[in-house]
């Protein structure tokens, strides 16, 4: 579904990814850890198509089209969803017309019909429920107001709505406790297909708990140093980042 | 359309204009004879508006002296109801109609309701009833003000506007000004009296469009009574085409615990100089100053605003939001005057601008003169982009580029569209809204 190859990519002519290569089949979910500054969000970044970044060497191939060309809108039509580390506040933008207006975007896309109010309602109502959404937040201004969690909670009942093809969660732990956090994992659980993929970034082995990876991968300046299990997760714990800094990167591939 | 000009180097062309602006003796009760003889010699007083003055630093008018300046007469082509229906708040509702200054019986629908009198000044003037006597040109100052002192030595027609004691109207009432005329440099000195009378309630809406591609001059000067306890909320709509010159004046005087809502909303003229001003005159009164300005192309969007706080106890709350694109420029000038006896005033004013090109210019300017000792007031403008973050979270979630951008424009302008509590008013806005924005290039 994803293949990175040897991708470069970096911000005002400084290199934070450093040839990365990685490779997600659909029904697998890649968990990327590593320490801070090791280039985890600008991979997330990168793959949703935000312009900050230049990309300066490698191919990104995404269901057999080649990503790195895509705006972000076609990205996310065509099945790619980040849930944002930090979403943004978006005064005088209404929720459920955001989310509406996105969710029949992304059905033209795959030539569907568009849902109209009462049948989007319908689905808004549900999917709330499995993530535990206060429905009220959604007659507010997108985000605005919402508690860390709830932002945080945001992001997956949106995935939810859509449906993406490849999730991709940015430190969807942080800021959660861990109520919230089972919450949060129980909601991406429930949307695990066979034909879906999930990148999970986090810094923490904690998330790694309610959502189990069969990958793991250890990003360290802007490379994939080691590879492994979910038991590599939990050696991480116990050991920290230390003893990979200065080891050899690996080629991604487990 | 300078040739006239051209043509007769050797005159002045202010006096060229004024004297074109010359009236009917009809026009000219002699009750009304001494005042607009004081304007004039106000406007000589004044002088046209220079770069030089200070209120007019950012503000270039001399264009407006190159037009073949002569009072607006139909000419043009008859104008129907099926031209005016998309300027109409409402179908049934209250709407007086004039085409080029002239009141039109036969476009205006005026259902009536009790306690209300809506008709043309110029049918009343004649006749000088109580209330236009205490009234008329007695709150808006000429002095200083030249365009407002050439409306009140020209002005021929506009409307009146009464809601006697303890009244309140539901509906709007609707003032609509159409210009048709072909002829550059057409001139109409729009002129308005509303007076609310003790608790009286009324909604009342200024509409200004074009029906003709000409560059037309509008000057209006609209004056507002708020008596005691009296709630008005009052809107102005000027959408004119792009090569017109629109200047108006709103002065409204604000008795004990009035409340008053202005809505300026500018999206026309190639420029618009807007003065809008209130006299807080009682204890307890309230002003709110809405303004929302869509500049584009070449437009210049200025609004000078005055809050005078004269008694204690009052309120006043500005918000103005400026969207420019293209090589457009806002001007902003906010003044709050505090005077002595005015302990206890609240008074706010923010000024917040989109600026949608690296060529747009916002002058914006808080001017705050406070000589009383217990008051709160505040003041903040903001000159900002279109928020990049926001635009790349509703794009990665599939929303087109050209649509992300309508919605945070909108978004921006809702703050002001949502004080509004005309829902005609309102659903015209968001069309215009939507249709301006529709197809900005990104």
């Amino acid at each position: 579904m994803l293949e990175i190859h040897n991708l470069s990519a970096g911000v005002d002519g400084k290199e934070i990814l450093k040839g990365l290569t990685l490779s997600v089949k659909a029904g697998e979910v890649h968990a990327i850890m590593g320490p801070n500054g090791s280039g985890k969000s600008t991979l997330a970044g990168v793959l949703a198509g935000r312009a900050d970044y230049e990309i300066t060497g490698g191919t990104v191939t995404y269901n057999g089209a080649d990503l790195l060309p895509m705006k972000p809108e076609d990205r996310a039509r065509a099945g790619v969803f980040l849930a944002f580390q930090y979403p943004v506040e978006i005064p005088g933008v209404n929720s459920t017309v955001f989310l509406k207006a996105a969710f029949n975007e992304c059905r033209k896309a795959r030539g569907l019909p568009e849902l109209d109010g009462f049948d989007f309602l319908a689905l808004v109502k549900k999917k709330t429920k499995l993530l535990e959404l206060d429905p009220a937040l959604l007659n507010r201004p997108v985000n605005e107001g919402f508690s860390g969690g709830e932002k945080k909670r945001n992001e997956i009942f949106q995935m939810a709505v859509l449906e993406p093809k490849l999730a991709i969660l940015d430190e969807t732990d942080s800021g959660l406790d861990i109520d919230a956090l089972k919450v949060v994992a129980a909601g991406v659980n429930k949307l695990r297909r066979p034909d879906n993929a999930t990148l999970v970034i986090t810094h923490y082995q904690r998330l790694l708990n309610y959502i189990v990876p069969d990958f793991v991968h250890v990003l360290v300046k802007g490379q994939i140093v080691k590879s492994g299990g979910k038991e590599l997760a939990l050696e991480l714990e116990s050991r920290g980042y230390e003893w990979l800094l200065e080891s050899d990167p690996g080629n991604g591939k487990p | 359309m300078t040739d006239t000009l051209t043509s007769t180097p050797a005159r002045d062309p202010l006096a060229a204009a004024l004297g074109a602006f010359a009236l009917h003796p009809a026009d000219n009760p002699p009750w009304l004879e001494s005042l607009r003889e004081a304007a004039r010699q106000q406007m000589g007083e004044t002088g046209f508006p220079d770069t030089h003055q200070e209120d007019w630093r950012f503000t270039n008018v001399a264009p407006l002296l190159e037009l073949p300046l002569h009072s607006a007469k139909q000419n043009g082509r008859l104008v129907t109801l099926r031209d005016i229906e998309p300027f109409r708040l409402a179908k049934d509702g209250h709407c007086l109609v004039f085409v080029d200054g002239a009141f039109r019986h036969d476009l205006s629908s005026l259902p009536g309701a009790p306690g209300l009198e809506a008709a043309s000044l110029r049918a009343l003037m004649a006749g000088g009833g109580r209330e236009l006597d205490k009234h008329l040109a007695r709150h808006a100052a000429v002095a200083g003000n030249f365009f407002a002192a050439l409306n009140t030595a020209f002005f021929v027609d506009g409307a009146f506007v009464f809601v006697a004691d303890g009244v309140t109207v539901e509906q709007p009432v609707q003032l609509l000004y159409v210009a048709a005329s072909d002829r550059p440099g057409a001139t109409v000195h729009a002129r308005n009296l509303i007076v609310a009378q003790k608790g009286a309630a009324l909604k009342v809406m200024e509409t200004y469009a074009s029906l003709t591609p000409a560059p037309h001059v509008t000057n209006a000067v609209t004056e507002l009574v708020l008596a005691a306890g009296a709630r008005v909320e009052h809107g102005r709509l000027q959408n004119e085409n792009e090569r017109a010159f629109h200047f108006a004046t709103v002065q409204a005087a604000q008795e004990r615990d009035s409340h008053w809502v202005s809505h300026s909303i500018v999206t026309g003229a190639r420029l618009a100089r807007n003065q809008i001003q209130t006299r807080l005159d009682g204890e307890g009164a309230e002003a709110i100053l809405n303004g929302l300005y869509l500049g584009r192309g070449e437009q210049l969007i200025d609004h000078h605003t005055v809050v005078d706080h004269v008694q204690p106890h009052c309120e006043s709350h500005e918000f103005y939001h400026g969207i420019l694109a293209n090589r457009s420029r806002g001007v902003f000038n906010g003044k709050i005057f505090v005077r002595p006896d005015a302990q206890k005033t609240n008074a706010k004013q923010t000024n917040r601008n989109l600026l949608l090109s690296d060529e747009a210019v916002i002058d914006t300017k808080p001017q705050l003169e406070i000589f009383a000792d217990d008051v709160k007031c505040t003041h903040g403008a903001t000159i900002g982009q279109l928020n990049e973050e926001a635009m790349f979270y509703l794009r990665s979630r599939g929303i087109g580029a050209a649509h992300a951008r309508r919605m945070l424009i909108h978004a921006f302008a809702s703050d002001v569209v949502g004080r509004i509590t005309i829902p005609a008013l309102r659903e015209q806005l968001d069309r215009l809204l939507t249709e301006r924005f529709e197809c900005a290039a990104m």
